[in-house]
């Protein structure tokens, strides 16, 4: 066994075991659930270590597991009152039972349900998706936000309780419930995404592992006959296209590169065809999301013809009437100076008065760049770096702060 | 050629919560210390780990909860191996993965006895 491969089982296996734990077994305390999975892992690290890695390493770490919660539903004695009603039928063969890679992906699929919700705040969600989800560990998680073990910690423990106490009940799912669920588990894999894709970290690893993880949660959905297919579809163009760029992205030094700033020979060529499959699939019906019209926005900047960027306005335009976010709204204004007119492009960033926002900032000075008026650039770039709190990105403001003022010099 | 048992102790950590690279390194480091061992033919019994359960039962007729009984450390596994002498067995735990991860190696010569 090459040695990439055990902990790559150890990742996978961390949200296979509590997804089994919980919907199967009918254990509702992910704490619990997540608690028997580490004791199993601790169990493997040491038996391995002296016995060897098991032929069937999975096999083992799903029985260990097993067996040790049956032992502490025996030690708890609960296990006829508890259990028993849970399970009904299949409680008499439940000591044979094997755990089947069916049973592991009906659960996944039941947790992504039930951890999906609308109610927690944007960071306890992806931080408990990507625990509980993907198996990513706790040191990950916090390298990934730019925090430390503590604050993460703290964030899952709040949405566990959160998820305890809403979805007390919650074993059974109907049809109808998943599927009225679909645009929550939509938005967080978003969520997930947009986190490994715009991160401000260095940690590129980390970054793109989590874009993988997004595609593969919804191509796990994609492949499940209940759901309405084309917002799936569209999600994955969208990610597909955007990550063929990741390599091209953080390839610069001194933080991410933008669009224009990439070596487009970087781009991957297969990802983009893959996008453009899936894109073709999500036009199927009249659905038009807005992960339809981002999908189609990041298809035209993998394009280099005419109408490129009039495409991109219009689709602009169009997202902003279903979702409406000062982000867009910028970047609906550099297509217009892209499409139209920079002089009027500028005008209406001057509309738009985001007081204390350094990436409104950047955009004007970027406007005033291509409109040859280096000193308005200038301007902008210091006031800017003002707002930047981050030190990567006041560093990205002082390179293009430099660059400007050499030229202005020249 | 003697016998002798290594005993590896470490302090109990119930905090402990590795992640899966780190799982993956222990798993490898004390594959590559066995083999090394092995393949000098020299690894008599891999031997056995050791769970985190136990009991100390006392010559009182009391007994208390955790394996060990005024030490802070835990006897986690052992092995055996075969060594012309302490100092050789002494020269096979170099590098054992239990060392550096601040535990300790107690190697013990097994007592033969002719002609039984």
């Amino acid at each position: 066994m090459d040695d990439k491969r055990l902990s790559i089982i150890f990742k996978s296996e961390y949200s296979n075991l509590i997804a089994v734990l919980s919907n199967y077994y009918g254990l509702k305390d992910l704490q619990l659930a997540e608690d028997i999975v580490s004791e199993t892992f601790l169990k493997a690290m040491k038996a391995w270590s002296h016995k060897g890695i098991p032929e069937f390493p999975k096999a083992w770490l799903r029985k260990v597991a097993q067996n040790l919660l049956f032992e502490h539903f025996r030690r708890k004695k609960t296990f006829e009152e508890k259990i028993t009603p849970e399970l009904g039928a299949r409680t008499q063969q439940i000591g044979e039972i094997e755990i089947t890679d069916k049973i592991i992906e009906d659960s996944q699929l039941h947790m992504m349900f039930v951890l999906c919700d609308n109610k927690l705040n944007k960071e306890s969600q992806i931080c408990i998706a990507l625990r509980i989800l993907c198996g990513f560990s706790i040191e990950e998680i916090a390298k990934a936000f730019l925090s430390n073990k503590e604050t993460i910690n703290k964030k899952l423990y709040r949405a566990k309780k959160a998820i305890k106490e809403r979805n007390r009940v919650e074993t059974n799912l109907t049809i109808n419930q998943y599927v009225t669920r679909l645009d929550n588990v939509l938005r967080v894999i978003y969520l997930i995404f947009n986190e490994g894709y715009y991160s401000s970290v260095n940690e590129y690893n980390i970054r793109q592992e989590i874009c993988w993880e997004a595609m593969r949660l919804s191509i796990f959905l994609s492949e499940h006959k209940i759901f309405l297919k084309q917002k799936i579809h569209a999600l994955i163009a969208l990610m597909c296209f955007h990550t063929s760029r990741l390599d091209a992205r953080i390839s610069g030094e001194k933080g991410d590169l933008l669009y224009h700033e990439q070596d487009k020979s970087k781009w991957n060529s297969e990802l983009i065809q893959k996008g453009e499959k899936y894109l073709k699939l999500s036009a199927a019906g009249d659905i038009i999301s807005k992960y339809h019209l981002e999908a189609a926005i990041a298809y035209w900047h993998t394009r280099d013809n005419n109408g490129k960027w009039n495409n991109i306005l219009q689709l602009y335009n169009k997202l902003l009437t279903i979702e409406y976010s000062p982000i867009i709204a910028m970047n609906r204004i550099y297509a217009l100076a892209r499409a139209n007119s920079i002089v009027e492009a500028i005008q209406e960033a001057h509309k738009l008065e985001l007081k204390n926002n350094h990436h409104y900032f950047c955009l004007l000075a970027e406007l005033y760049r291509m409109n040859n008026n280096i000193e308005k650039e200038i301007e902008y770039l210091n006031v800017a770096i003002g707002f930047a709190n981050k030190k990567n990105e006041k560093e990205l403001i002082k390179h293009r702060l430099e660059k400007a003022s050499r030229l202005k010099t020249s | 050629m003697k016998d002798f048992m290594m005993l590896f102790h470490s302090e109990p950590n119930p905090d402990f919560n590795p992640t899966p690279e780190q799982i993956e390194e222990e798993i490898k480091a004390w594959q590559d210390w066995m083999e090394g061992i092995g393949t000098q033919g020299k690894l008599k019994n891999p031997g056995e780990a050791l769970g985190f359960e136990g009991k100390t039962m006392h010559a009182n007729g009391t007994i208390t909860d955790g394996p060990y009984a005024e030490l802070k450390e835990i006897v986690g596994g052992f092995i055996i191996v075969s060594a012309d002498s302490i100092e050789e067995a002494i020269k096979l735990g170099n590098g054992c993965p239990a060392l550096s991860s601040g535990g300790k190696v107690e190697v013990r010569d097994i007592m033969v006895f002719d002609g039984m």
